[in-house]
């Protein structure tokens, strides 16, 4: 009798405990996919010093201090309906862009490193210090829409590039003949992505109904070359492809690995 | 006012007295936090989760960094020193009362407890009971998930952030996510959100062992009347009253209720006595 009632309260104990352990299973996975599902966050806009975005989401504690250093209220916290993790500062230069602050305000009160100076210090002599360099900042890239773009048709428009803080260097304008008037030149904006800060300052001030140009995340706007081509007559872009092999040669996979011209770079 | 009106308001105030001091923190805090989002106040900048306060230094929220820690990422000291000036002011000193003197859900988990009571809906109306344990089990989930999900795992989901972001920086429709869990404190779970499911509020219980502001019971003055049982949100640690003196441990949140309620003055707060 006393064994019968041993063996069925070790049975409970062992039922009490696969069902704890599968609630606790139910409710991870639950859980789990929706975190993951709610941190998504690729068309967003970060704050100038931003680290990368997958640090970016671990890192900010979401208190909005950033927010309200910012003293044109570019920044805003996304709330459940926007598409990003929520509690995390971001913004949309059609609204208001960043003003590119040289002292960079919402940089140094940020409390968990999520905004970091070092990703944007400035160089003296090739050495960084601790001072924001606003003109580094890479919250993202401006993309031109040519079929939008009034400068495309062949109308004079240059608020683009009028607007731009790196005026002339951001983005230029590239004259072209005009075959279809014969005259006024094409004055067509062309945009420098490694100069290019991403505060959207050309978007805010695009004309057109919808901005024909517009910032866009690094990593969406961006295309990569990758170790398949080279610029031969560029000394610099055989530096690049010398890098991208030493930082790729644990990931790549093996087609990526030892081109039949590999050699020749090796020669030099 | 006659004598006796007057009488009578001075009784309420003395039935409230608590109830009344923890709204004004808890409201108080928000409209310091609200004003430097909307008035360029400089006294308490940010929210619960990281403060700025008087520009001068920082707190976070203990529990956010450790789920950072254990997503992969080491916060900034600012943040680091902030949330162990949190933690150990809770561990030490206030204990739990973050959740009834502080958060901003507290108001709203009440007003649902109130109207429970206003529509006499008991312990048995709730559509279903579980644990009151379970909210350790969703504080270890937490920790757990961050690192696999490479977040935060509690901060994405957090209805007390959802609701301090919302009305400092504006809820879209975070304002949901509140209406629910009121809903749900309200008619499915007795004291659902903060006596039962609430990772934020374990953790506090969970380091406040040995806190000093903690509420004691004199055996000796108590009559039984059993209305502190009728106020406590927390039931269970009210265990030794009646029964023997000595202090409220546990899940108790300081709010003070028993007290306010307690005819006999049997209950009060006191300083922890370790020796006990």
């Amino acid at each position: 009798m006393a064994d019968e009632q041993h063996m069925n309260s070790r049975r409970d104990a062992l039922k009490t405990m696969f069902r704890g352990a599968g609630l606790l299973g139910l409710g991870g996975a639950v859980w789990g996919t929706t975190a993951v599902k709610l941190k998504a966050s690729d068309v967003v806009l970060r704050p100038p010093g931003a680290i990368n975005e997958k640090n970016f989401i671990k890192a900010c504690i979401r208190c909005g201090i950033c927010v309200e250093a910012c003293p044109y209220e570019t920044l805003k916290l996304a709330t459940i309906d926007d598409h990003t993790a929520i509690g995390t500062p971001y913004f949309k230069p059609r609204d208001i862009p960043c003003y590119m602050c040289p002292d960079v305000p919402c940089l140094p009160v940020c409390p968990s490193g999520a905004l970091d100076v070092k990703t944007i210090a400035k160089q003296v002599n090739e050495l960084l210090t601790d001072t924001p360099d606003i003109n580094r900042a890479q919250m993202g890239v401006a993309v031109i829409d040519q079929e939008a773009c009034l400068a495309f048709w062949g109308i004079q428009c240059d608020a683009c590039y009028r607007a731009c803080p790196l005026l002339g260097e951001a983005i230029t304008l590239e004259y072209t003949r005009n075959e279809r008037t014969g005259k006024y030149a094409f004055l067509k904006p062309v945009v420098h992505r490694d100069i290019c800060t991403g505060c959207g300052l050309c978007e805010h001030a695009c004309v057109t109904e919808k901005a024909a140009i517009f910032v866009l995340p690094h990593k969406i706007a961006t295309g990569k070359v990758g170790a398949h081509y080279i610029k031969g007559w560029d000394k610099a872009d055989e530096k690049r492809l010398k890098n991208l092999k030493e930082n790729n040669i644990k990931e790549s996979s093996p087609e990526d690995e030892l081109n039949d011209w590999e050699y020749l770079l090796e020669d030099d | 006012m006659t004598g006796n009106t007057c009488l009578r308001m001075t009784n309420i105030i003395k039935r409230n007295r608590y109830l009344i001091l923890r709204r004004t923190t808890q409201l108080g805090l928000l409209i310091l936090f609200g004003g430097a989002n909307w008035w360029g106040w400089k006294f308490l900048m940010g929210n619960y989760s990281s403060a700025y306060v008087l520009e001068s230094f920082y707190l976070a929220d203990p529990h956010a960094v450790l789920q950072t820690f254990a997503a992969g990422f080491v916060m900034s000291a600012d943040a680091i020193i902030g949330g162990v000036i949190v933690l150990v002011f809770y561990a030490l000193i206030a204990g739990r009362s973050f959740c009834s003197w502080v958060c901003p859900i507290n108001m709203v988990t009440d007003l649902a407890t109130w109207m429970r009571k206003k529509w006499k809906l008991t312990k048995k109306e709730s559509f279903f009971t579980f644990s009151r344990k379970t909210r350790f089990w969703v504080l270890g989930l937490g920790i757990l998930l961050s690192p696999i999900v490479g977040v935060a795992a509690f901060e994405v989901i957090n209805p007390i952030t959802i609701l301090h972001r919302g009305i400092i920086f504006g809820f879209g429709m975070g304002w949901a996510v509140i209406v629910a869990l009121f809903l749900f404190d309200l008619l499915l779970v007795e004291y659902g959100w903060c006596g039962h499911l609430c990772p934020l509020g374990a953790f506090y219980s969970g380091v406040s062992r040995f806190s000093l502001i903690k509420v004691k019971h004199d055996v000796e003055k108590c009559t039984m009347c059993m209305k502190c049982f009728g106020v406590c949100h927390e039931e269970q640690v009210l265990h030794i009253v009646g029964k023997k003196s000595g202090f409220i441990k546990d899940e108790c949140s300081n709010c003070g209720r028993c007290i306010e309620i307690c005819d006999d003055n049997s209950l009060k707060f006191s300083i922890y006595n370790y020796k006990i």
